[in-house]
């Protein structure tokens, strides 16, 4: 089990610093990158924006819920709605969504690609198949995930205020006047580095995974799974890290 | 292991008592954790000539031909490419090593997410300067040369295995490579398309005078292609010999693999 672990780790690392050495070798990679920030960043947008919607919306009828009945100013449900958004929500929803979505895509491309020996294919041409399918991925997930956690924290926000105004809960003036009232442009950036660190552990784990798959269409299935799963997992724990570290 | 000590009778056997060998294996082990597929393998690769690799499934007979141009390091052994061993290459001299050679994988190895052209044309794409038209004609050609110009536009997915074999051919010898390596190039066809691919590896050894390695446990494939045969057997290099030597192999365990291949030896 422990040989396992290091051993696990050992290649991830081996994996990442092909990755590192290979990047400067951009004539190899750049005809997927664009490619890459299409799958991950553009057609990522639709999920991205229903789960913005739907979480900006739970967020403020829990918080008006929760504060019903509290003698304060009705506009501090905004300034909490959007604090969290901004800080965690926006960024960690949207990820562990984007596990599922991008991660799932990346493990199964790169698994189906080496169990049907086309990363096989692509070496004995004398191409190095991490800078062409490594590099692009992970760089095109650092890339892309600030992005959609910016779409993510506008449509939250979005749908936050609406919700707030349809169900009568709270007028926008007073949602916006909230928001503006605590909003500090270091919660954003803090957001976006942690969607920069998210989109790394997405895509290079996923990355490694589908790299090293074996066994046929099962073993794709299980790298797949794994890919997932892990992926989630580290999110969580980097969402600790850095929270502890620059909060 | 029995190897050659006559000379070779087949007029398509290259003469290897006189030429230096084009690949040449040495003390080769591979072992996976501590699994051992093989050891002290021992074998010369012979310009222009066409070796087959037979033995059972499971054996480590793609596994020992991927080590021909480093896509497997070995545990211990060399392989030597025109006298240089080619696991102390740096990356660009590997490089250029892997470009000598050209394979046709077992299931084709195409790339699923563009067309059949695309797939030939990848290499002209990455490794050359061409121009879009020269592009084309040289993809047109290859095609042509596997009977496939028809199907240029297709997708991967639409073709049958044959055809997957036929590109996958294709986009091997796009490069021109000195070396073509088959692995089990007839396994899962019938046996007419079985025959229209030997012909095909046939015909191009014959007319690009490509020094051809193929995998396969097709026996019938085996004795009409071949000049020479290594049959590995029980973690070895069992036998080495041209394929004369192999009708008359009076060796129990080759002569039963190739009775178990239903081919009536003459």
């Amino acid at each position: 089990m422990r040989f396992t672990l290091f051993h696990e780790f050992g290649l991830y690392g081996t994996l990442l610093y092909q990755a590192l050495r290979s990047s400067l070798e951009s004539t190899t990679y750049r005809m997927n990158l664009f490619q890459e920030f299409v799958k991950i960043g553009y057609e990522s947008i639709p999920i991205i924006l229903l789960t913005g919607v739907f979480t900006g919306a739970v967020m403020t009828i829990q918080t008006a819920y929760q504060l019903g009945n509290a003698f304060i100013a009705s506009s501090i449900i905004g300034s909490i709605v959007t604090q969290s958004l901004l800080i965690e929500l926006s960024a960690v929803i949207s990820s562990l969504v984007l596990a599922g979505k991008v991660g799932a895509r990346i493990a199964t491309e790169l698994g189906t690609m080496r169990v049907s020996e086309q990363i096989d294919a692509l070496e004995s041409m004398g191409l190095n198949s991490v800078s062409f399918l490594v590099v692009p991925r992970i760089f095109a997930g650092m890339l892309m995930f600030p992005v959609l956690y910016v779409v993510a924290a506008a449509t939250g926000l979005t749908g936050g205020l609406l919700t707030g105004v349809l169900t009568d809960t709270l007028p926008a003036f007073e949602f916006m006047k909230g928001a503006r009232l605590f909003f500090f442009p270091w919660d954003v950036l803090f957001g976006m580095i942690k969607s920069i660190v998210f989109g790394f552990i997405i895509t290079s784990i996923s990355c490694y995974k589908g790299y090293y798959a074996t066994g046929g269409a099962e073993g794709v299935g299980q790298s797949t799974t794994q890919a997932t799963v892990l992926s989630c997992m580290y999110i969580l724990v980097a969402d600790f890290v850095l929270a502890s570290l620059l909060l | 292991m029995t190897t050659p000590s006559t000379p070779l009778d087949s007029s398509r056997t290259p003469d290897t008592t006189s030429q230096e060998p084009l690949i040449t294996v040495r003390d080769l082990s591979k072992s996976f954790g501590p699994n051992l597929v093989w050891k002290d393998v021992n074998l010369d690769v012979y310009k222009g000539e066409t070796l087959a690799v037979i033995g059972r499934s499971g054996c480590g007979k793609s596994v020992l031909v991927k080590h021909f141009n480093a896509l497997h390091k070995p545990t211990t052994g060399d392989v030597l490419m025109d006298g240089v061993n080619i696991f102390d290459l740096d990356y660009v001299g590997l490089r250029q090593i892997r470009q000598r050679f050209g394979i046709l994988f077992q299931g084709g190895a195409l790339f699923d997410s563009i067309s059949t052209f695309e797939n030939i044309a990848f290499p002209l794409r990455v490794f050359t300067s061409d121009t879009e038209a020269e592009i084309r004609d040289r993809v047109m050609q290859a095609l042509e040369r596997v009977s496939l110009a028809h199907a240029a536009d297709r997708s991967t997915a639409e073709l049958s295995g044959g055809m997957r074999k036929r590109v996958g051919l294709a986009r091997a010898i796009i490069l021109n490579p000195e070396v073509l390596m088959y692995d089990e190039p007839t396994s899962g066809l019938d046996p007419q398309t079985s025959d229209e691919i030997n012909d095909l590896i046939l015909s191009l050894s014959e007319t690009l005078h490509i020094t051809s390695i193929v995998i396969s446990h097709d026996m019938h494939s085996v004795l009409k292609i071949s000049d020479r045969v290594a049959f590995l057997h029980d973690q070895a290099l069992h036998w080495l010999g041209t394929v004369e030597q192999l009708k008359q192999s009076q060796d129990g365990p080759l002569r039963s693999f190739v009775r178990a291949s239903e081919y009536a030896l003459t």
